[in-house]
């Protein structure tokens, strides 16, 4: 148990008459990057501001390292926030703002400085102490916000979609930052974001989640090859869902099933018996697209026509129609053999995935 | 454009018709020679402001400045805490108790004032109440005090330091008494770390909207105060109406404006402090 550092059992958050959490569960490990990741409104940040005592939970308990905190007003749990916008103090110097947290919780005077030196160093801000917040770049402002977290030696770094405000590049570079200073603190992370990329590319486990509940629990790989229903599926990525019927159970879970209307052999975690409907989730990737005069004669995919097709440098992503009115997004890296590779639009081609590559969950209504 | 142009013309000549006209002619009154019978006439002279240095007006004067101050406090201690609460309600009851707060408004100050003068008299509200309830066997004078007048001013000019400070709290980033509170201030640290300094451009707004007039409003001293020449205002309008002694009375008035231009100009100091700190507006004033 000494493991989990933060444990939400039961939770139920009501505004006004709406439920935004009923009987929420979530266990955060000592020293982990967790990401919750869900759609605006799916009550992500709620839970953060219940971890950060913002908000008071109508029921259920918040054990911090097996004390319950959740009866603690915020200024005396030992969480701190990087919010969204910052919120940093208008009026004070970048050394006040991070020496604020310090100063409320009576930390002797002789200790304040070094330590607002050692934060602002670990953000690499130590030349803007003497600056105000607001003649700082949103990045900047956002490394005070940091600081002025991490100085207090929190045992969990909240932060609410704390690079959302970040232009793609500054937010890239902030996201490798993050996740360096958290393994240099060790401090547990607990993230929100709405956005997917971001929560793969830094979280150490992630959080799915939908109108308050949990969706999918997992690292970042699993989350993604192995989504656990169609919301996670399509949250996660771009997917292409084919509907199929098994035929035949071939043993070690291996199935012939009709797969839009194509027999194939696929793999399925679970019992299954002639007649069941599934979903075969593919991703992008794990199609493969042939010219139609390339393929060999007794191939067994799926013909359609190329709709659109765009060039993003690194992969061609393409939309195919299929003959049964269908739409695939195949994503292609450029290969060595043929760099120059390309389709006409209306082009016909052969799709077919790679053997194995797919994903496979029981049939849920659409 | 036209319309534009139109409006910015009108709006000047109205302004230098009836504001900067009557101001240069009573620099100009200010500087002429005293003369009961033609209220002013040459030559030109000083003499009129180094009469301000009499002891008489120098502690008038004083006496009218803690008298406004005072009143200032006074509005500040009421209207600050009034004003929070009122800038933290939903909209609804917000704007019915701002509406409320105006409705006052609606009658003339000097029957108002007048209203107060029937309260706080001899055989007014307050002590018929007393006496009836048997708490006093004489009537208090309250009536023709510098409590009466403080009262009075205080009545009459604190929605003038509320306005500025809903405007002021409104404006208050909840997320910033958040983040305080998450780094652990208590309310009262968050009250002083924050909320505090970050209110000082609407206190400063207030209090001039409040001290300014204050210094003027000789018909309160007047009716509340008795015949003492409690405030600055009413020692002008003595010199315009009884003494007749027209320079000294422009030149009092002048050393008004004088006064009321430095502290205004003090609030823009200020606040041009405040705004290279924290980036706040300045559109009180």
């Amino acid at each position: 148990m000494s493991d989990f550092i933060l444990v939400l059992s039961g939770i139920t958050k009501r505004f006004d008459r709406e439920e935004v959490l009923k009987g929420f569960d979530l266990t955060i490990r000592d020293g982990e990057f967790f990401t919750l990741l869900g759609p605006s409104g799916c009550g992500k940040s709620t839970v953060l501001r219940l971890i950060a005592g913002l908000e008071q939970a109508n029921a259920g308990s918040i054990r911090l390292a097996g004390h319950e905190i959740a009866t603690l007003p915020a200024e005396r749990r030992p969480v701190n926030t990087v919010f969204q916008n910052y919120a940093l103090f208008p009026h004070m110097t970048v050394f006040d703002n991070v020496a604020f947290g310090l100063r409320m919780n009576g930390i002797a005077r002789d200790e304040i400085a070094p330590r607002v030196k050692e934060a602002l160093a670990a953000v690499q801000l130590s030349d803007y102490a003497q600056r105000r917040p607001h003649q700082l770049s949103g990045g900047q402002q956002q490394r005070v916000a940091i600081a002025r977290a991490v100085v207090n030696r929190p045992r969990v770094l909240l932060l609410d979609e704390s690079l959302s405000a970040l232009d793609y590049k500054l937010r890239r570079q902030m996201q490798i930052e993050l996740k360096q200073l958290q393994r240099q603190l060790g401090i547990t992370f607990v993230y929100v974001t709405h956005d997917q990329e971001e929560a793969l590319s830094m979280s150490d486990r992630v959080l799915v989640m939908d109108q308050g509940r949990a969706m999918q629990i997992g690292t970042p790989r699993e989350i993604y090859e192995e989504p656990c229903n169609l919301f996670v599926a399509r949250f996660i990525g771009e997917i292409n869902i084919f509907p199929a019927t098994i035929l035949r159970p071939l043993g070690e879970y291996r199935y012939l099933a009709e797969v839009n209307g194509v027999e194939k052999t696929i793999r399925f975690h679970q019992q299954a018996t002639e007649g069941d409907e599934v979903h075969v989730l593919l991703r992008p990737e794990d199609l493969r697209v042939e010219y139609i005069a390339d393929a060999p004669v007794d191939r067994r995919g799926y013909v359609g026509a190329v709709l659109e097709r765009n060039y993003t440098g690194q992969t061609l992503d393409s939309l195919i129609r299929l003959e049964n009115g269908q739409n695939l997004l195949v994503s292609e890296f450029f290969n060595e053999d043929d760099p120059d590779f390309d389709y006409r639009i209306g082009e016909r081609v052969w799709v077919d995935w790679v053997a194995g590559w797919e994903h496979v969950i029981a049939k849920e209504s659409w | 454009m036209r319309f534009r142009q139109l409006v910015i013309t009108v709006t000047l000549a109205w302004l230098a018709l009836f504001v900067l006209a009557p101001h240069i002619l009573v620099l100009l009154t200010s500087l002429l020679s005293p003369d009961t019978q033609q209220l002013a006439s040459y030559p030109f002279t000083m003499q009129s402001y180094t009469r301000l240095w009499e002891p008489v007006y120098a502690s008038a004067f004083w006496q009218s400045f803690w008298l406004s101050l005072l009143t200032t406090v006074i509005c500040l201690l009421i209207g600050y805490p009034f004003a929070w609460t009122l800038a933290r309600l939903p909209k609804l009851p917000r704007a019915l108790l701002l509406f409320l707060m105006m409705v006052p408004f609606w009658t003339n100050s000097l029957i108002r004032t007048y209203a107060i003068k029937l309260i706080l008299g001899a055989k007014g509200l307050i002590n018929s109440t007393l006496l009836s309830l048997g708490l006093i066997d004489t009537p208090l004078q309250l009536l023709y005090t510098p409590f009466a007048v403080i009262f009075g001013l205080v009545y009459i000019l604190l929605p003038f330091m509320v306005l500025p400070l809903v405007t002021t709290f409104s404006k208050l980033d909840n997320r910033l008494l958040e983040a305080a509170r998450d780094l652990g201030a208590t309310p009262w640290q968050r009250f002083v770390q924050v909320i505090l300094p970050l209110s000082m451009p609407g206190v400063i707004a207030g209090s001039l909207i409040v001290f300014l007039p204050a210094m003027g409003m000789f018909y309160v001293s007047d009716l509340l105060g008795g015949a003492k020449n409690l405030l600055l205002g009413n020692i002008i309008k003595n010199q315009f109406l009884v003494v007749r002694d027209w320079p000294f009375g422009a030149a009092l008035s002048i050393t008004l404006i004088v006064l009321m231009g430095l502290l205004l100009w003090f609030y823009v100091q200020a606040n041009r402090r405040i705004n290279r700190q924290g980036g706040l507006d300045d559109n009180a004033l």
